[in-house]
């Protein structure tokens, strides 16, 4: 599974990303995290609120901090 | 009228907090408010508590109210217009989008690539930081409603123009390639936010902006309590006072490279105008710390060349003199 966090680097990407790796472990499911920080790529998604959540190339969220558990179910759905 | 008043007075002016702070100095720490460090320590505690019980308030209630404006839907709205009423439109959802510096680039991205006009994306982009909700509360709070309700009047008025005019100047040559590279920019699907994730993301709202500006703010009314009480009067107005032609423009060009947050420049320009600072003088120099920026100016140069941005910045600059300069002339009518 690979997991990308859309962001330029602000405060919110960094707990995003702290909480999805926290809700991989939880599930116990190895992931690759990327980080996606040129704009242009970023909006290449879609997104225009930052932070995202990319998930095996489908975004899953976007300008929001998910909480883990939140992530979790984003994961298993 | 008079209920009107005690409301205002009791939970936007908070003058009972202002009291009860003016005791805490005078008999628990023995200062008499008539010195300059009394008077000084009574305006910064009790303005500190104002500003932040003010912000916690109304940061959830303008979060909550935002939750139903994202940009995503903002964008489909904007496409359904054309020319003035668009730019209209862009700038009165500007004060209602949420908006955070750091997603100013994608968001113009996806503005410009959807098929909106630049002109009507950057009338959005002015009036978004410019008039905000919270903003205009805590500007009735300090001085009153008239002065809050023409700043939001002035605010949209100089986003729908500028926009206008950058309509008019055809400058979609002006936009980084790349930007127009992702036509095919989908829209994303998001499931309908239930009355749970809006509170969550209202109090999420609220510890954002509070640990982005406590700083701001400390800084805003300490410098706020200085003017107020220890630099001489005399030296204000002899820079700054309503009769000196040259005070607007002079405050504007400070206060554009300036970053800082509304809620740190709301105390300094309610310090300077009680010292007699010309009301224009003082929103002028809010509106040019809130509007522009240098990291901002950085940000969006990586979107558009030199002469869009220098259009850009050089409309919201005249636009924010020209609106000082007629503040000061008719502030009678507002106070």
């Amino acid at each position: 599974m690979i997991i990308k966090i859309l962001g330029s680097g602000c405060n919110n990407c960094v707990r995003l990303e702290a909480n999805a790796r926290k809700a991989a472990e939880e599930l116990g499911i190895t992931a690759e995290f990327v980080k996606v920080k040129e704009m242009a790529d970023i909006a290449a998604y879609g997104v225009m609120r930052t932070p995202g959540l990319v998930v095996d190339e489908k975004v899953v969220s976007f300008g929001r901090v998910l909480s883990p558990e939140d992530i979790k179910a984003l994961i298993t759905k | 009228m008079a209920f009107f008043s005690f409301l205002n007075n009791t939970f936007l002016k908070m003058t009972w907090l202002n009291e009860f702070v003016g005791k805490l100095v005078s008999d628990v720490f023995n200062i008499s408010l008539e010195s300059q460090l009394g008077a000084s320590l009574q305006f910064f505690i009790y303005d500190v508590i104002k500003i932040f019980i003010l912000l916690s308030v109304l940061i959830f209630t303008v979060s909550y109210i935002q939750s139903y404006f994202p940009p995503e839907r903002t964008r489909k709205i904007l496409g359904r217009y054309k020319g003035f009423t668009a730019n209209l439109l862009g700038a009165l959802l500007g004060t209602v989008t949420p908006f955070c510096s750091c997603s100013s680039i994608p968001l113009f991205i996806g503005f410009t690539s959807a098929g909106l006009p630049i002109g009507v994306t950057f009338s959005f982009l002015i009036s978004s930081p410019l008039v905000d909700l919270a903003s205009v509360i805590l500007l009735a709070s300090i001085f009153n409603w008239r002065i809050a309700l023409a700043y939001v009047a002035v605010g949209v008025f100089l986003a729908v123009i500028s926009g206008t005019i950058i309509s008019k100047l055809k400058m979609e040559d002006q936009v980084a390639p790349f930007v127009y590279k992702n036509s095919a920019m989908p829209d994303l699907e998001m499931d309908e936010l239930t009355f749970k994730d809006r509170i969550e993301i209202s109090i999420a709202g609220v510890k954002e902006i509070v640990q982005k500006v406590w700083l701001y703010v400390l800084i805003g009314v300490g410098i706020g309590a200085l003017i107020h009480n220890v630099i001489p009067e005399s030296f204000i107005t002899a820079i700054l006072g309503a009769d000196k032609w040259y005070s607007v423009p002079l405050a504007t060009l400070v206060g554009v490279p300036m970053y800082a947050d509304i809620f740190g420049t709301l105390p300094i320009a309610e310090a300077l105008v009680s010292k007699g600072v010309g009301i224009g003088t003082a929103l002028s120099f809010m509106m040019a710390v809130t509007a522009l920026s240098l990291p901002s100016i950085v940000m969006l140069k990586k979107v558009v060349k030199n002469k869009l941005l220098g259009v850009f910045v050089g409309l919201v600059v005249t636009g924010i003199i020209i609106i000082g300069l007629l503040f000061n002339q008719f502030a009678f009518y507002l106070i």
